[in-house]
């Protein structure tokens, strides 16, 4: 009974945010809503014995992913009432588009369920002997080991796509270079001068 | 009554939160003393020493008076959000506490992923902090929790990283298991190698240990890490327009995180519960044991406030960029390059 009511409760709490998440007049609220959402969904995957899953959700969208994105919604300086003028002059072709989505989707998933990489496996139940992460490591570096690599791979270009984007030396910055810093000597930093009287330092 | 019911789980379940809350809140009145004590004792002060004999209640007279002053909202301030923000700092602080064992057995709830279930709560507290600047509507707080959204975010990549060393040396991400896995002697301890069947993991374990404290001081932005509320440059960063209750729990909340990560210390790399020598006086699950654990635990904990303490009277605090290059360039290479080392050590080393 108590799985019920935690059930019902966070399956509540998942689709009420998200649906706040696409009415919130603020941009900034909505990103808050969709964090509720991703939480209580992480509890719904505790709910199903997923907890390793679920910790993972949490750590890397919640405790990273969306406060990226919260950062970038809070700095960015978007008009979003001007935004929302045309909202519903592109209400039919953004419908058309998010049908052909759709579509796309379900197509994709039952394709790759029946005849993909997942064609012909069945739900494996944990091992009562092995752990929720032990069941998923050796799933994943077993049969998915070459889709684990390349999502690897292509994280990794990725990353690298944007470092190279944005990636600026600008040439009159001062920076600081440790390596010469503490690889200063006194030999190449101090002089001793005997200046005479009435002469600069200059020439010497 | 029927204790198995799902009323009498729920009744027990609840019982052992308040117990773990309760205790936890007034051990943190007496270590905010300690702090402050220890910080007036490096600087050759007396610190507070009014209320109480030697000052000792001057956290509940503190309380009192955060209790009973006006909560002030600034006029272009977002009030839900502003309102919310210490209450998540404070909730998610004690939400941590529920996977802490504390003692053989005594921990409100055993996860298998307890680690990781530590890990992904302390990644939130980041959101107390970001909301409560974006929603003051005001420059210092924002820049603050910008700051502080970068650093924390930064620092949770090496701490995740030093985690694994731990977990691969335990070879389970339950913390009980983890402490378990550090019976016996004091060089049973994953700081000292974890015994005799991984000893060689003393090169990296030990130096991990030292990376894990630096990581968890700038993650709980406490000195010399504490650039969100640097007061020389913003003014107090993102509690700047806090007063009253809301500051009271954002202070709660930052304590009881430094608390946690204090007991994180002991449980991942001194043995938790374990005391330095084996317990041969009394039975494995007698009331004497699991006291005897407890004190060992709680002596390991409060050491490390200790260090806490002492590191916030004594180092001064960093530049910005030295704490991103510190973050970025030097733990997340030696932190990834430890798990490896340690990964190969248990696949092709250990016995």
């Amino acid at each position: 009974m108590l799985q019920a009511i935690a059930f019902y409760l966070m399956a509540a709490v998942t689709l009420g945010s998200g649906l706040f998440v696409i009415s919130a007049r603020n941009p900034v609220h909505s990103v808050l809503w969709l964090i509720l959402s991703f939480f209580s969904a992480a509890g719904l995957f505790v709910l199903m014995g997923a907890e390793f899953l679920a910790m993972l959700l949490v750590v890397v969208y919640v405790g990273a992913v969306a406060v990226l994105f919260l950062f970038v919604v809070m700095m960015l300086d978007v008009d979003f009432v001007r935004l929302r003028e045309g909202y519903a002059q592109y209400l039919p072709i953004g419908g058309v588009v998010a049908l052909l989505l759709m579509i796309e989707m379900v197509l994709v998933s039952f394709a790759v369920a029946d005849r993909g990489a997942a064609a012909g496996k069945q739900i494996v139940a944990a091992a009562a002997d092995a752990s929720n992460a032990e069941s998923i490591g050796r799933v994943l570096y077993t049969d998915y080991v070459y889709f684990f690599q390349a999502a690897g791979i292509v994280l990794l270009i990725a990353m690298i796509g944007a470092i190279v984007l944005t990636l600026r030396h600008k040439p009159h910055v001062k920076r600081q270079d440790i390596h010469t810093q503490v690889g200063r000597k006194r030999s190449n930093a101090m002089a001793v001068v005997t200046p005479k009287t009435g002469e600069g330092i200059a020439d010497q | 009554m029927d204790w198995a019911s799902p009323l009498g789980w729920t009744l027990i379940a609840v019982g052992q939160i308040l117990l773990v809350t309760v205790g936890i809140l007034l051990s943190l009145a007496f270590l905010l003393l300690a702090d402050r004590k220890i910080w007036a004792g490096v600087q050759m002060r007396k610190g507070p020493n009014v209320v109480g004999p030697f000052g000792l209640l001057q956290s509940f007279a503190d309380f009192f008076k955060f209790v009973f002053k006006e909560i002030v909202v600034p006029a272009g301030a977002d009030k839900v959000v502003f309102l919310l923000a210490p209450l998540i700092t404070f909730i998610l602080a004690f939400v941590a506490w529920a996977a802490i064992p504390f003692a053989p057995g005594w921990v409100v709830a055993d996860l298998n992923v307890g680690i990781l279930y530590l890990f992904a709560i302390s990644s939130l507290g980041v959101y107390g902090i970001i909301m409560g600047g974006w929603a003051s509507n005001s420059k210092y707080p924002f820049l603050g929790s910008l700051r502080s959204a970068a650093q924390m975010v930064s620092y949770e990549v090496s701490i995740g990283f030093i985690i694994i060393t731990v977990i691969l040396l335990a070879g389970t991400m339950n913390l009980s298991g983890i402490v378990e896995a550090q019976a016996g002697w004091f060089w049973n301890w994953n700081v000292f190698g974890n015994g005799a069947k991984n000893w060689p993991t003393i090169v990296i374990m030990f130096p991990m240990m030292v990376m894990f404290f630096i990581s968890a001081l700038a993650e709980t932005n406490r000195p010399p890490f504490d650039l969100p509320e640097a007061e020389s440059e913003l003014v107090a960063g993102y509690q700047v327009e806090y007063s009253s209750t809301p500051y009271l729990l954002f202070m709660i909340g930052e304590y009881a995180n430094i608390v946690l990560m204090c007991s994180m210390l002991s449980l991942l790399f001194f043995g938790g519960w374990n005391a330095p020598y084996p317990v041969t006086f009394a039975e494995p699950g007698s009331l004497i044991y699991n006291l005897h654990a407890l004190l060992w635990f709680m002596i390991k904990t409060v050491a490390w406030f200790v260090m806490f303490a002492l590191v916030k009277a004594i180092v001064p605090r960093y530049r910005y960029d030295q704490l991103m290059r510190l973050g970025w360039k030097i733990f997340l290479p030696t932190s990834l390059v430890a798990v490896i080392g340690v990964a190969a050590w248990r696949v092709f080393g250990a016995q």
